[in-house]
């Protein structure tokens, strides 16, 4: 990977991170940073369902893990907010690794591989919601600590900054897979896994080091989703919302992409915030039109918005030598 | 440089490969013929990895490979080409013959140069930035080839590299093949185009359901009585020797 090659993910980095010194209100703010805690979810799940093309539809067992691993370090055992970030990032890998071990050793793919990680994401809500380490169905409760050790800020720009870089660190890793030796061994495992094999490619390894990556990234979104919120419950950490949000935004940014998670989590936030704007009083109207445009999307451009982007470049400089003749 | 040692692969009910011995030289072309459904892809998989044997040994080099997995005994330089074209459909060509570079060469520079000095030998020149699911049949058969060549395979299984293809094209593909060769790399190839095993290889073996029943020159293999029953039917050895005399 050359410098040349992630200047585009590295400007797109610089530009929102100018976005919170445009003057822009503290509740817009707000909105951003979930917009980029899911983005960070979604970009995870992209890692092992796009380039990977195994479906997960339980990436919130790792956004979950993170949250709760953050949450519970600090609360019941009095650690720091950073060792509990890194250590949530951690935990999140290591239930990766097990869900992925276990699933892609016994060669589950397709339909198979997205129910068994939704069965493995139910299970952990249901354990989180009954013992008592996780704060049971009460849940957990940061305390209000404001403070650079503590990860809360009273600024909101601040963390806004802390999502912007770790959204900007999966923008790059994704850039690398598209352009590494273990990006195409991963999209020829998507592709044809037989095939891939025949060319001494070690499928396990492969999808293993996928998932791995694709759960720590999440893990991380759900590390930022507990220090922006001070509190988790396990229908959020352990929901099935994040699991849907984590696989909509890249399925409708474009997936397999390195922009396409990004992409479709700013419009998808913007998509939810406008209809509450104009249609307030209908409860779960948003995700009503979520599933519209997912429609639209899979059967318009079935590539996504990148992918839609790219074929209109393609089609405007197959033109522009005809317009010249002419 | 691969020896079988009684071989028997048994689908639950269905004995596919019976007791099969062979021995593949060093720096040979060897061919492998018979009749529909006499398991030589069923044996191609065995070797490759893609099947485990019931039972019988099979040694690759000094190493016996018997038990492992097809990425490994790829990495040993064992590397196949599929009978229906598997191709990564939604990559480019060089894409796809890079997958198969990747595996010597760890950096994408490196492996994109061997994917395009591959892709242009086999012929794949001109097709090389399109997307794999939009080749001919005679296209995707040299992908084919070209994916396994990028391997730099010291054992190169071939399965009806020929098949669909005309015979314009057959043409085409016979020096790539010989050329191959002619760089050391040992061929075992299926085929079924008799024109091809003729002139291609030393050694014939001759498959039929399970069983290995001849072996030996392309040209003595042809004429064996035996070889012809198996594949016109019983009593036509006979048939076609009192013709012969008859005339």
């Amino acid at each position: 990977m050359t410098a040349r090659e992630v200047l585009p993910h590295l400007i797109a980095t610089a530009l929102l991170a100018c976005l919170p010194f445009l003057g822009i209100s503290n509740t817009a703010l707000n909105f951003l940073i979930v917009v980029l805690i899911t983005a960070l979810a979604a970009q995870g799940w992209n890692i092992l369902g796009g380039f990977g093309g195994q479906y997960s539809f339980g990436h919130a067992a790792f956004f979950g893990t993170g949250a709760y691993t953050t949450a519970i370090l600090q609360v019941q055992f009095g650690w720091g907010a950073w060792p509990g970030f890194l250590l949530g990032v951690f935990a999140g890998t290591l239930t990766g690794f097990v869900i992925g071990f276990l699933s892609f050793r016994a060669n589950l793919r397709g339909s198979y591989f997205a129910l068994v990680t939704l069965a493995f994401a139910e299970v952990c809500r249901i354990v989180a919601n009954a013992i008592g380490i996780t704060g049971g169905a009460a849940g957990l409760l940061l305390g209000l600590r404001p403070g650079f050790t503590h990860l809360q800020f009273t600024d909101r720009r601040i963390f806004f900054l802390l999502a912007t870089a770790l959204v900007g660190i999966a923008l790059v890793v994704s850039r690398w897979i598209e352009s590494s030796r273990f990006g195409a061994q991963l999209i020829a495992v998507r592709e044809n896994e037989e095939a891939a094999k025949a060319v001494g490619v070690n499928a396990l390894h492969v999808k293993l080091g996928a998932i791995m990556i694709s759960a720590a990234m999440t893990a991380a979104a759900g590390c930022l989703y507990v220090q922006n919120f001070l509190y988790i419950d396990a229908n959020v950490a352990y929901g099935t919302w994040i699991s849907i949000e984590a696989l909509l935004a890249p399925i409708v940014g474009g997936v397999g992409t390195a922009f396409g998670p990004l992409a479709g989590a700013l419009c998808l936030g913007a998509l939810g915030e406008l209809t509450k704007l104009f249609a307030d009083g209908v409860p779960g109207i948003d995700l009503v039109l979520f599933g519209i445009a997912l429609i639209l999307i899979i059967a318009l451009a079935p590539q996504g918005l990148i992918g839609l982007v790219r074929r209109l470049w393609a089609r405007r400089a197959r033109r522009a030598p005809f317009l010249k003749e002419a | 440089m691969l020896v079988l040692d009684s071989v028997t692969k048994r689908f639950s009910g269905l004995l596919a490969v019976s007791n099969a011995s062979l021995t593949v030289a060093d720096g040979s072309i060897t061919g492998l013929i018979g009749p529909n459904g006499a398991g030589k892809t069923t044996l191609f998989s065995l070797i490759s990895g893609f099947e485990l044997p019931t039972s019988g040994r099979i040694v690759f080099g000094a190493q016996d490979v018997t038990e492992e997995a097809p990425h490994v005994r790829a990495r040993r330089g064992i590397a196949r080409t599929f009978q229906i074209a598997q191709p990564f459909a939604g990559v480019s060509v060089r894409e796809n013959i890079a997958v198969g570079a990747y595996l010597r060469h760890l950096r994408r520079n490196d492996a994109m140069e061997k994917a395009t000095a591959i892709g242009r030998r086999v012929g794949l020149g001109p097709v090389l930035d399109k997307l794999a699911s939009s080749l001919t049949v005679a296209e995707g058969k040299r992908l084919e080839l070209a994916r396994a060549l990028a391997t730099e395979p010291r054992l190169l299984l071939l399965d009806e590299v020929l098949a669909g293809l005309n015979p314009s094209e057959i043409r085409d593909v016979l020096p790539v093949v010989r050329s191959i060769h002619d760089e050391g790399v040992t061929i075992l190839m299926v085929e079924h185009i008799m024109q091809a095993v003729m002139t291609l290889c030393e050694h014939v073996y001759v498959l039929s359901q399970g069983r290995i029943i001849a072996s030996g020159a392309p040209s003595e293999v042809c004429a064996d009585p035996i070889v012809i029953e198996a594949y016109l039917g019983a009593g036509a050895g006979r048939h076609l020797a009192r013709g012969a005399t008859n005339a």
